[in-house]
C-alpha cells in the first residue's frame, strides 16, 4: 500500500513538475508562430489534453474489453474510472480549443468544421456513457452493457482523430502530417514536455479515483458485515 | 497585454481552475471517506464490547 502511495505521489509530483516546465516553455521559450502569432501558444495545452482525452478512452476501451474478455468485474471500475477522467479532459478540449477558435477565426464556435463537430460527438457520446450507468443496477449486466457502450465509442477516437485530414475545405490547422510535425524542433519539445505532463496528470487522476473508488467499495461491504 | 495575450493566458488558467476544482473536490471525498471509517471504527468497537 506504502509503495503503491508512493508511486501515486511520484506521478502525481512528476506531472506538476512536466506541467509547470511544459507553460514555461510555451509561454517564454517556443519561438512565436510566424503565421498565428501569440495564439499559437495555446497549441501546446489545447492539442496535449485532447490527445490525453482520445487516451483515456482508449485506456476505458483497453479495459472493457478485457472485462468482456475475462469476465472480471474488477475492470468495470477501472473502465469507468478511464471514461470519467477521459470526460474531464475532454472539456478542457473543447474549452481550450474554443478559445483559440476566438482569437483565430473570430468565433467561439463552427459547426462547419467535422473535426470540432465530430470531437464534440465523442465527449457527448462519453457523457451520456454516465447516464446508462446510473441507469441501472449495479451488477454483472450494468457492467457488462457499459463495456459495450465504451468499446463502441473507441470506434470514433481515429474517425475523429482523421476528420481534419479527409476534409478538403477546413480551416482547423494541421501540424501532424505524414512528413512528420511542420514546427521548428524547439516548438515539438515544448509540445512533447506538455504532453507528457498532461499524459502524467492523467495517470496521477486515474490512479487516484482508482483507489477512492475501490476505498468506497470496501467501505460499503465493511458496513454491509457490520450491520 | 494584447487580446492574443489575454486569451492565451485565459486558456491555461482554465486548465489550471478546473484541476484545482478536482483537487478541491477530492479533498472533500478524502474528508467523507475519514468520517466513514471513523464511524466503521467505533460500530466496531460497539459490537466488539456488546
Amino acid at each position: 500500500m506504502s509503495l503503491r502511495n508512493n508511486r501515486l505521489g511520484v506521478l502525481a509530483l512528476a506531472a506538476a513538475a512536466l506541467l509547470l516546465a511544459g507553460v514555461a516553455l510555451a509561454f517564454y521559450w517556443a519561438p512565436e508562430d510566424a503565421d498565428q502569432g501569440f495564439s499559437q501558444r495555446i497549441f501546446y495545452i489545447h492539442v496535449s489534453v485532447a490527445l490525453t482525452a482520445y487516451a483515456s478512452f482508449g485506456w476505458a476501451a483497453w479495459k472493457a474489453l478485457r472485462l468482456l474478455w475475462r469476465r472480471d468485474e474488477r475492470y468495470d471500475l477501472e473502465s469507468y474510472t478511464a471514461v470519467h477522467v477521459g470526460v474531464m479532459f475532454g472539456v478542457l478540449t473543447l474549452v481550450t480549443g474554443s478559445i483559440w477558435a476566438r482569437i483565430s477565426w473570430g468565433v467561439w464556435w463552427s459547426w462547419g468544421e467535422r473535426q470540432l463537430v465530430l470531437f464534440l460527438v465523442l465527449f457527448l457520446f462519453y457523457s451520456a456513457y454516465f447516464m446508462l450507468r446510473y441507469s441501472t443496477e449495479p451488477g454483472p449486466r450494468r457492467a457488462r452493457m457499459s463495456a459495450v457502450y465504451a468499446l463502441f465509442g473507441v470506434v470514433l477516437i481515429p474517425i475523429s482523430f482523421l476528420a481534419i485530414r479527409l476534409a478538403e475545405n477546413f480551416i482547423h490547422p494541421v501540424v501532424f502530417t505524414r512528413e512528420g510535425p511542420q514546427m521548428s524542433g524547439s516548438m515539438f519539445f515544448t509540445f512533447c514536455v506538455c504532453l507528457a505532463g498532461t499524459l502524467a496528470l492523467a495517470g496521477s487522476l486515474y490512479a487516484n479515483e482508482l483507489l477512492g473508488k475501490r476505498l468506497d467499495e470496501r467501505l460499503r461491504d465493511l458496513r454491509e458485515a457490520l450491520a | 497585454m494584447t487580446t492574443a495575450e489575454k486569451y492565451v493566458t485565459a486558456a491555461y488558467l482554465v486548465v489550471l481552475a478546473v484541476i484545482l476544482l478536482y483537487v478541491v473536490i477530492y479533498t472533500f471525498k478524502l474528508q467523507r471517506l475519514e468520517r466513514e471509517i471513523a464511524e466503521l471504527a467505533e460500530l466496531a468497537q460497539r459490537k466488539k464490547a456488546a
